[in-house]
Parts: structure tokens; sequence; C-alpha cells
């Protein structure tokens, strides 16, 4: 019988090893690679879908000391987003590189791809650990694969705080292994009882993964890191590595801190929560470049994401699955619609030669295809129909005014009308007189164009085709996915 | 031939399909892109006119998808969805050949005519919305796809005025988008029901359903420009003419109005509304507007801010005839969405003629224009007069039943709102003609960019606004023929009070 989880997180591991030691055929192995891995990922998950259990020990050691992997319904529908996400990126990098950091970049990112896979399988709080620490590392060294002093920098700062988010979240793991003598979630949730300990491994696990989420005001290092890698790789943190750390939070709170978590702690979240919306939504507004606005725009997001578990924690159980159920709507739509969004951003930094955004018309023109997802993007970000961002919206809402919490709304409301004031400014770039040739203005400036391919235009605007048509209209089967409580 | 369950989004998909499919066709397509235009447009008026027929037999259509637990998007038709369902697709036909005609030798009519579709898409869909939710969904929709076309030209002018209009749109919608899931947390899914749905909560929830109504009445109020949200209204005006019709007309602010017309009736029910006092206020606050608007449109020297200011007045005697308790009034408002968006369509038509022609885009400009194109300007005076409310045009049909059923309501004070605003539509029109007909033409048009031939200008150009100006006529003679948009009209009304 094949091992559809070690595949699942083998195959990329295996691509890295080749990537490395045949650096010539790095892209070819590569892409291999990204599609067997995205086969393997979609396979795990519609075998979850049929309702098959799927658990794996690596060398045949059961918990408590053997490696394990395991896929649920939660599980399933991040790894189809992650590998997804990573498949699209992986075609959009084939040609964005030059050689020299192309040989960098695939081993990197299949080693990131490796973490990403393990993390959402993972059921043992060290192996967790472990993928999240592989995870900080390579996605700091994709980030400042440009060598660029900045980039560097800016990379650092991320490795230090992602090593010290990882470390407090160690901290909580070794808590939990004196405490509870065990570190596989399931029977540490059985042996977890509400107290002093409970609330210390509480603190330091969920202290240490909001660092690496980014949750406001924890989420000063995500904007410069963002901003200043690559775009592919932007794409990746913003859209997949961020929600690794966010996927561990909702996990934890769900499998294991659930007798612990009470509603004071789901306030508190809610409320950095909001204000990661206001104040992500308000600086991206005030970006005068496309990438950082991006960037901003995740802290927003992320703001949305944690305003699910002040409702979460008062809601009894058809509720409760109901915002559930959008809340991973709410990741997966943000999940393509950012990648999309930056994959897009570094087209229009390739044609126009920077991002800044008041001077971005003639490339926007030049490019209907990037101008469209970025469009699409806008649209799950900002929240509109028929994006799956607006069915989540619409369902935290009504839970909100439901449950008597009203006050989320209006951080809800203002956080949509700010989305829209910045997305429209991207998208303001898209009109002009046209660009004629010979024509003053937009023809002189049309003619320091990098032209662009068709084919590399293409990810971008699928992915954020998937965030607004496909889980907007047709994300239902996502709750019966996730109906089943998780073990 | 279709099924019963997919015949209103077959009737979605005939524009929004074709307009995917323009998106990626080269600039260059011409022919192609103009099958699929027409295509769409025929097809749909075909589909369209199956629904009429199966509605009037007593089927039931409906189309449902679920978007997530309890939340379904449902499509499906009733007399007053079929009503504007048919307004829309009859007048997208006539405008698509306009538009085709207009934006002949312009850049970028790939992105325009892909996002006009996408344009009438979103307003079928919102006439044929079940339930709120689905409504919310295509007059949002309608937002996003009418900015481009705001927007279309790329001059800073046309920036300003999408921005503008986004502003107030979006605003709007996030009021709407309250009001909805405040209600919904009340009452449960808000299904469109004849006769009101909320009757169950009235007397516990007062002061709630209150507030609720306001938040919808002003979400709604910014596209139908109800005083003081019209502010984006006159700015859009530097959009592309047939964009000007379309929105005027069919699409954004009668989207905005067949809300307001739908929540009073199908969702609070003209009795709880009433009982509220939600009526009144409504009424007074249309009437404001049906003033205000006359008296801006007076000191307009442009052609088309003129006739922007009076769809802003003109648009609310919908909102009023739903305002007013009674069903002669209701007969009065829900016909004159039809009426208003026939002859105001024509009026638009008439002004891009003028301006893409002659290059006339003042009403100081227009001196002696009649004599030059005369059939133009035949049509034009039948949409003015129309709009004074002199017969047999369509708009008469309107104010004689508006008329009647406010002094059937005891509301004899609407009587003047109604003169003075006639008064003041003659007083803004009659110079217009004046102009045309008996002024003498000067020597040289500001513009010519048509010569005069056999025809007074391009025949896609001149057409649309002669069939839509014989329709005009047409709707006020035969007012009282079967299948005539007033016998619709009083179709509703009837179930509406349950009669």
């Amino acid at each position: 019988m094949i091992d559809w989880l070690a595949l699942t997180v083998a195959l990329p591991l295996l691509g890295a090893v080749f990537a490395v030691v045949l650096p010539t055929r790095a892209r070819g192995i590569g892409m291999a690679a990204a599609l067997l891995t995205t086969a393997m990922a979609l396979s795990v998950s519609v075998q979850v879908v049929q309702g098959i259990t799927l658990r794996s020990d690596l060398g045949g050691w059961g918990a408590p000391l053997g490696i394990g992997l395991q896929a649920d319904g939660l599980s399933a529908a991040l790894l189809v987003m992650a590998n997804l996400v990573a498949l699209g990126i992986s075609a959009y990098a084939l040609d964005y590189f030059d050689a020299g950091s192309r040989r960098h970049f695939w081993p990197l990112w299949l080693l990131l791809w490796t973490a990403l896979n393990g993390l959402f399988l993972a059921v043992d709080l060290f192996n967790i650990y472990v993928t999240l620490e592989l995870l900080g590392i390579s996605a700091a060294a994709l980030g400042a694969l440009t060598g660029r002093r900045e980039a560097v920098a800016a990379n650092l700062r991320y490795l230090l705080v992602g090593l010290l988010g990882s470390m407090t979240y160690l901290l909580g793991v070794a808590l939990a292994y004196t405490g509870l003598g065990t570190l596989d979630l399931g029977l540490a949730a059985q042996a977890l009882t509400p107290g002093p300990l409970a609330w210390t491994i509480f603190a330091l696990m969920l202290g240490g993964l909001l660092l690496k989420t980014a949750l406001f005001p924890l989420h000063f290092w995500l904007p410069p890191a963002h901003a200043q890698a690559p775009a592919p790789v932007s794409a990746a943190l913003s859209a997949l590595v961020v929600k690794a750390a966010f996927y561990l939070i909702l996990r934890l709170w769900l499998d294991l801190f659930g007798p612990v978590a009470g509603p004071a702690a789901g306030t508190l979240l809610g409320m950095l929560g909001a204000g990661g919306v206001v104040w992500g939504s308000w600086r991206a507004f005030r970006a005068e470049r496309l990438k950082l606005l991006a960037a901003y725009s995740t802290v927003a997001q992320v703001g949305y994401l944690f305003m699910f578990f002040p409702l979460m924690a008062a809601a009894a159980i058809p509720r409760r699955q109901e915002l559930f159920g959008a809340l991973v709507l709410l990741a997966l739509t943000h999940g393509f619609a950012k990648a999309g969004l930056f994959l897009s951003a570094g087209l229009l930094q390739k044609t126009a030669g920077h991002d800044r955004i008041a001077e971005l018309g003639p490339a926007t023109q030049s490019l209907p295809a990037v101008a469209f997802a970025i469009g699409f993007a806008g649209v799950a970000l900002i929240g509109l129909p028929p994006s799956g961002t607006f069915v989540a919206k619409w369902v935290l809402l009504s839970e909100s005014f439901a449950s008597g919490q009203w006050w989320w709304a209006p951080v809800v409301l203002a956080g949509t009308l700010l989305a829209a004031a910045y997305v429209f400014r991207l998208l303001a770039n898209a009109f002009g007189p046209g660009l004629q040739p010979g024509a003053a203005g937009g023809g002189d400036q049309s003619q320091c164009l990098v032209p662009i391919g068709r084919a590399v235009q293409a990810p971008a605007l699928l992915m954020t085709l998937i965030a607004v048509v496909l889980l907007g209209l047709g994300a239902e089967p996502l709750w019966t996915l996730l109906q089943e409580p998780p073990p | 031939m279709i099924p019963d369950n997919l015949l209103p989004a077959a009737i979605v998909l005939t524009s929004l399909v074709p307009g995917l499919l323009i998106f990626v066709l080269g600039e260059r397509r011409h022919v192609l892109r103009t099958v699929l235009n027409m295509t769409g447009a025929l097809a749909k008026l075909a589909l369209v006119g199956l629904l009429i027929q199966g509605v009037y037999e007593g089927r039931d259509f409906e189309s449902r998808l679920t978007l997530a637990p309890g939340l379904d998007l449902v499509l499906n038709a009733d007399a007053l969805s079929v009503l504007f369902v048919t307004l829309s697709t009859v007048l997208w036909l006539v405008t698509t050949v306009y538009a085709i005609g207009y934006l002949e030798h312009s850049p970028h009519r790939s992105r325009f005519f892909g996002f006009f579709s996408l344009c009438v898409s979103a307003t079928v869909g919102l006439a044929l919305a079940g339930n709120l939710l689905t409504f919310v969904i295509f007059y949002e929709a309608l937002t996003l796809a009418t900015y481009p076309l705001v927007a279309h030209r790329g001059t800073p002018d046309a920036a300003q005025g999408a921005r503008v209009y986004l502003g107030y749109t979006l605003g709007g919608g996030v009021l709407l988008l309250t009001g909805a899931i405040w209600l919904q947390s009340l009452a449960g899914p808000v299904v469109f029901t004849q006769g009101g749905m909320l009757s169950a909560l009235a007397g516990e929830y007062d002061t709630q359903l209150v507030l609720i109504f306001f938040l919808l009445i002003a979400g709604l109020g910014v596209k139908a420009a109800l005083v003081p949200l019209h502010g984006w209204l006159p700015q859009a005006m530097v959009a592309p003419a047939p964009v000007s019709a379309l929105l005027h007309a069919v699409a954004v602010v009668k989207a905005g109005a067949f809300g307001i017309v739908r929540v009073v009736y199908d969702v609070y029910g003209v009795v709880l509304a009433e009982s509220l006092g939600l009526l009144a206020a409504l009424a007074v606050l249309a009437s404001i507007t049906i003033v205000y608007g006359s008296v801006r449109a007076l000191s307009q020297d442009g052609l088309k801010k003129r006739l922007a200011y009076s769809t802003v007045s003109q648009v609310s005697y919908i909102a009023l005839g739903a305002s007013i308790f009674g069903p002669v009034a209701t007969i009065g408002g829900v016909v004159h969405l039809v009426h208003q968006g026939i002859m105001k369509i024509t009026l638009f038509f008439c002004a891009g003629n003028y301006a893409e022609t002659l290059g006339v885009h003042r009403v100081s400009e227009m001196d002696g224009v009649g004599r030059r194109m005369p059939w133009t300007t035949l049509a034009l005076t039948v949409g003015t007069l129309g709009m004074i409310g002199v017969p047999p045009v369509a708009g008469f049909v309107s104010k004689w039943y508006l008329g009647l059923g406010a002094v059937e309501a005891g509301s004899d004070w609407v009587l003047l709102i109604l003169v003075t605003s006639s008064l003041l539509n003659a007083a803004y029109f009659f110079p217009i003609l004046f102009r045309a007909w008996f002024k003498e033409a000067p020597a040289r048009w500001p513009k010519e960019r048509i010569a005069a031939g056999r025809l007074e200008t391009a025949a896609a150009l001149l057409w649309p606004p002669v069939i839509t100006a014989l329709l005009a006529l047409a709707a006020g003679l035969f007012a009282a023929a079967p299948a005539s948009p007033l016998e619709w009209a009083e179709l509703i009304a009837q179930r509406e009070y349950g009669l």
C-alpha cells in the first residue's frame, strides 16, 4: 500500500536533495517535484473527502514514540490550498530568477514546501516544532535571495523573530512533555486539565505562534520582510507561511486547548484581530509601494481571522460549525488572493522597473491579464461578492449580530471600506487614455516597459479566479468536509 | 426546452458568458464581438419571452445554489421581477446596437463591451433575486461592473467621476449589507414574499425594524440618487453616452429604485411599513428629491448634466409611488419604473447623437439642431414631453396614477409636488425644444464628425432613439392593452395588496 501521507512530505524533500546535487537541472527537478507533490496532496485530500481516515506512523513506531502523520478535514482543506498555490508559484518562478538565484531558489523552495506539508499533517507537538523551524529558516533564506542589503536586513530580522517565536513554542512543548508525559496531540489533549500548568503551556505555545502569524501588534516584522522578498517568495510568505502558523493556532485551540481557552482568551484575540484589521488596512491605504500595500493587507486579513475566535468561543455547536467553516474559507480565499496579488505585483515591478503605485499606470495598462488578476484579488480582499471572503464576512457579521457581540461589525465594515480604498487606488491605474505609440505622455513611458510573456501571467489570474469564483460560489462542500469534529 | 429550474440562471448567463468571452477577444475582432453581443442580447430576449409566458401560466421558476449552510443564492421570477427583467433585456438590446455605433473607433472596446455585458448580467440578476442575500450580491456586482465603464475614458475627469461614484456606491453597499445582515439575524433568511415577511416580528422589534429600514433605504438610496445621496450621479456623466443611458434608465439608478420597491412591498410589506410610519418618511424623502432635482436641472447648461438632475427627480417618482399607501399609487410607481426607463434612455441616446454627430454638448449650442437632425430631435421631443407628463406619452400615465393614488390615500399634498415638478420639468425642457426647433442654426457646428447623408447620422445611432421614443409613445397610447407595462403594474399591485 502506498503511504500517501509520507509521500506528500517526502517528495518535495527528495526534490530538494536532487536540486542541490544537480544544480544545472534544478528547474526541471523542481517543477517535477512540484507537480508530483501537488498530485499527492490532492489525492490525500480526495481520500479525506471520501471519509477515509488517513494516519501513518513512520517506521512502524506508533504514538507516543514515532513520527505520526494524520489528515483530517481541516488539514486537507489547507493542504489543497497550500499545494495549489505552491504549484502556481513554482510555475511562475520558472522564468522569474536568473541562473544564479535559480540554483538557490529551488532547493530552498522545496524545503519550505516539505515543511508546509509536514506541518499540516503532523500530530505531534515536537514534530510540529521541527516543521515550524524548518519553515522559518527556509522562508527567511528565500526572502534574502536577492542579496540586496534591505532584503537581507529585513529577513535577518524575520529570521530572529521567527526563532524567538518557535523557541517560545518549544518552551511550551517542553513544559507539556514534562507535565503531561506525551507529545502526541490526542494523548496530550486527554491529559490536559485546566490549571496553572495548562495555562502556562497555552500562553507559551500561543504566544510563539501569534508572533509567527503576525497578529497585531506582533506584526512589525512582516511588512518589510514580505515587501523586500522576490515576488514569488513574497507570495509564499504571505499566502502560506503566515497561514501555517495560523493553522497551528486553530488546530491547538480546537484539539488541545478546548477546555483551557475560555471566552476571555477569545475576546483578547478578537480585539487584537480588530486592531490588525484597522491598522493594517490603514497602513495599506497609506502605502506608496505596491508590495508594501500587499504586505500590510496581510496584517489586516490575519486580523479578520482572529475576529472569529470570540464568536466561536461563545457559539453553540451548529453556529460554531458555521463559523469554523467560514473561518477556514476566509483563510483559503486569502491564500489564493494574496498569492495572486503578489505575483501580479512582481510582474508589474518587472515590466515597469519599480513598484511605486502612483506611477504604475502604463505598466498596468500594458498587462490587461495582470490588471484583471489585481481586480479579482482586490474583490477577494475587500470581501465583495462573489468571493469567498464575502460569504465568510457575511457569516461573521450575522453571528456578531445574532450573538449580541455587535461591536465587531463596525470594525469589519470599516476594514472593508478601507480595503476598497486601497484596492481601487491600484485599479484606477488600469484606466488611462490608452497607450498609443507616439502619443505624448503614455507613448514615452510605454517605450521603456519590459515585455512580459502570457504564460507567466496565467498563475496569478487562475489563483485569483479560484478565490473569487470557485471559493465564492462553490464553497459549500467545505462545511461538509469540516463537519466531522476533530478528534 | 430549458428546465424550469435553470431558466432564471440561463437568463443571467446569456449576457455573462458573452461578456467573459469578449474580454479575451482581441481588440480588432470587431465582427465576432458584435456577433457575440447580439447573440447574447437576442437569446436573452427569447428566454425572457419564455419566462413571461411561464409566469403568466403560473409556473414556478427557481434556480438555487447553496453558498454556505443557510445561505442560498436564489433566482426566481415573480410579476415584479418579470417587469424589470423585460425592461432591462429590451433596453439592453437597443443600447448594444447604439453602443456598437457609438464606440466604433474608440480604444478598449473589448474591455468596454465586456463590462457592459457584466453590468446587464448584474442588473438582471438583481431583478430575479429571490432573497435579500442574492439581491445584495448582484447589487454589489453591479457597482463593480459599472466602475470600469465610468472610468472608461481614462481622463482625469473620468478618474475623478469614477472615484466619487465608487465612494458613494460602496458606502451605500456597506449600509445595505449591514441592514441585510441585521435583518437576517432577526428574521432568518429574508425571502422576498408578496405582502411582506416581517409581520411576525412587528410589536416586539419595532425600533430595530425602523432602524434596519433606514439602513436599507440609505444603501439603496445611494444608487436611486435620493437627496442627499445623489452627489455621484452628475459626476458620473463623464461616462460615454451609452453608459449614461444604461446607468440612468436601467442599471444603476433603477436598481436602487427597484430595491426600494422590493424592500417596501416584499420584505416589510406595505401594511407593516405603513403602520411603522416608514411610508410617510419615505414619501417626504422622495418629494424633496423630486423638487430638488428639478430645481437643479433648471440651471444646468450641459445637456447631459441637465438630464442627470432630471433623473434624480424622475426616479424618485418610483419611491414616491411605493411610499403612498394604496394600490393605485403603487401602480403609478411601479409602472414608472418602466416608463422612466424608456423615456430617459431616449433622451440620453439623443444627447449622445448631438455630441457624436455635431459636437453639441450644451443646451446653449442647440440652436436650430432640429433642422439638421429632425429624427433625433423628434425622439427628444417625445421623450421630454413624456417626462413633463403630456399625454399621450407614457409619463402621463405614471403621473396620473400617482396623483389619483395620492388623493385616494388622502395625501393631497403630493398633488402639489406633482404639479410643481411638472411645471419645473416644463421649465427646463421647453427651452431645449424651443432652441432646437425654432432658433436659427449657427453657420458651423462645434465639431461636426458625421456628415449629413441620406440619414442625419449613423444608422446605428439613429434607430435606437427612434425605437425607444416609439416605445414610450406606445406605452402611453396602448396603456390599457393586455400585457402593457400598466397592466403588469396592476397585476403586481393586486398581488401586493392581496386583492
